[in-house]
């Protein structure tokens, strides 16, 4: 199903207690082929290491494993793999009536059972997280644009003396929250490379992090929306203000 | 161009905070001529920095008729304020008012910018008014690094920056020891000497209006009968 292994370093399985690791959770222990390593309340010896992608992080002869677990003979789980799409559906009849007591499910409805929309409230849990995010993004940068207007009030006052319009004080203010909106989403970009990055460095056989292209214009739009809506109130606040109230302004 | 830079007739300004009525000017008139230098003198209270304002385009009054550079403060709105402000008169503060992150070159630019006109390089004329004001080699420093005398002729350059018809200077010398005020003073008088300025000098102090080549006192919110 996997294709088979591709070994990076060693070999496959020659003694009862060798052991193959992918190279991602050999990165983690920071072992190599020949090293021992603990594992079940017994050492093992490292034979290989293969390329990461088939299915587990760890594996051992399944003699071995059924007989250190005390189910000698028997299995959890087996994948199986139709040799031409077409025949899957002839295949998984012809197994459901052959073992009716076993739980048989094809691939596409198997991983189903553990996506977001499966898990029962974790769509909702996300969507709740996203939604907090969002309003505390919005409040956030409402409340540093209201600080900054009125740290400026004076500059804002100076301003209008020289003859800026309210629609250029409104727009200089729009245009800082679209900038920091922006520079905002491209550091959240430039943050999740980073994690990705100390994740695979530092717990490489961990949850993968998928950075997924679609959602950075979403989360763009997100974050510039809420900066421009967050700096309207403050930028209308300055519009209205009196410069000469804004040049006293200590 | 008409013949008075300002010409005001009647003006009154009330301020009303809730139910209390404050009357800072109660019936000016006052004409000054293109390429005047008029000080205004006049104890706190008297409404001297009211009619500024007014003058200015920073407020609007409450009756009268104020016509600032050909254009009638007392019916234009805020837009038309804000274009008076922007065209025709050009401010000098007793705080200077710089805008403190900004070279004074910047500070010089923005009212250019704002105005609409080019900022990027200066044209010789205004930078022969550098020369007068003095502050040529000083242009790419910030406030912070200026001495207050300095600042202010950097407040006079960027309000001289887009030629206004009228320079309003409120209390110009307020910050300055007598070593600054006399130069700012000197400098205000060359320029209107030298380049035709007309300018507003609103001040307490009858030292620095003896600098004006007219004179007005204010109490009371009028102009006083000895003028």
């Amino acid at each position: 199903m996997s294709g088979g292994f591709t070994f990076e370093q060693g070999h496959s399985f020659e003694k009862p207690d060798d052991i193959l690791l992918d190279r991602y959770y050999a990165e983690q222990r920071h072992v190599h082929v020949g090293d021992p390593i603990s594992m079940l309340n017994r050492s093992w010896h490292i034979a290989g290491i293969v390329e990461p992608g088939k299915l587990a992080h760890i594996f051992l002869p399944i003699a071995v494993l059924q007989d250190l677990t005390g189910c000698t003979g028997k299995v959890s789980q087996v994948y199986l793999k139709v040799d031409n799409q077409s025949n899957l559906e002839a295949a998984f009849n012809q197994l459901k009536d052959k073992y009716v007591d076993f739980p048989i499910y094809t691939m596409q409805a198997f991983t189903s059972l553990v996506s977001v929309q499966n898990i029962p409230l974790l769509a909702g849990f996300i969507n709740a997280v996203i939604g907090i995010g969002v309003v505390i993004g919005f409040a956030v940068v409402s409340l540093s644009m209201y600080m900054a207007v009125l740290q400026r009030t004076r500059e804002i006052g100076i301003l209008k003396s020289l003859g800026a319009s309210n629609r250029f004080v409104l727009g200089m203010i729009l245009a800082e929250a679209l900038i920091l909106g922006l520079g905002g989403t491209l550091f959240g970009i430039a943050l999740s490379f980073a994690s990705r990055y100390f994740m695979q460095h530092l717990m490489p056989a961990s949850l993968p992090q998928a950075i997924v292209p679609i959602w950075w214009p979403i989360a763009g739009a997100i974050a510039m929306g809420a900066a421009l809506l967050g700096a309207l109130y403050p930028g209308m606040m300055a519009v209205k203000q009196d410069p000469i109230e804004a040049l006293a302004y200590e | 161009m008409s013949e008075n830079a300002i010409r005001i007739r009647g003006l009154r300004k009330t301020y009303r905070t809730g139910k209390v009525s404050v009357d800072a000017l109660c019936g000016v008139d006052l004409e000054v001529p293109n390429g005047e230098f008029l000080s205004i003198v006049g104890p706190s209270g008297s409404g001297k920095s009211t009619l500024f304002h007014i003058v200015g385009g920073l407020t609007p009054p409450t009756a009268g008729e104020v016509v600032v550079a050909g254009l009638n403060v007392s019916t234009v709105g805020d837009r038309g304020r804000t274009e008076l402000r922007r065209k025709h008169v050009g401010f000098v503060f007793q705080k200077f008012n710089l805008l403190p992150n900004l070279t004074a070159r910047d500070n010089i630019r923005t009212a250019l910018y704002i105005s609409g006109l080019p900022s990027e390089t200066f044209d010789p004329e205004f930078t022969r008014i550098l020369d007068l004001l003095g502050i040529a080699g000083r242009l790419d420093h910030k406030p912070s690094e200026m001495s207050g005398g300095e600042q202010q002729r950097v407040a006079i350059a960027r309000a001289l920056a887009t030629r206004p018809r009228i320079l309003l200077a409120d209390e110009p010398t307020g910050n300055l020891d007598s070593r600054n005020s006399l130069a700012v003073l000197d400098l205000l008088k060359d320029l209107n000497e030298r380049l035709g300025q007309t300018i507003l000098m609103i001040t307490h102090n009858a030292d620095a209006a003896a600098f004006g080549r007219r004179i007005v006192h204010m109490s009371d919110g009028k102009i006083s009968p000895a003028n």
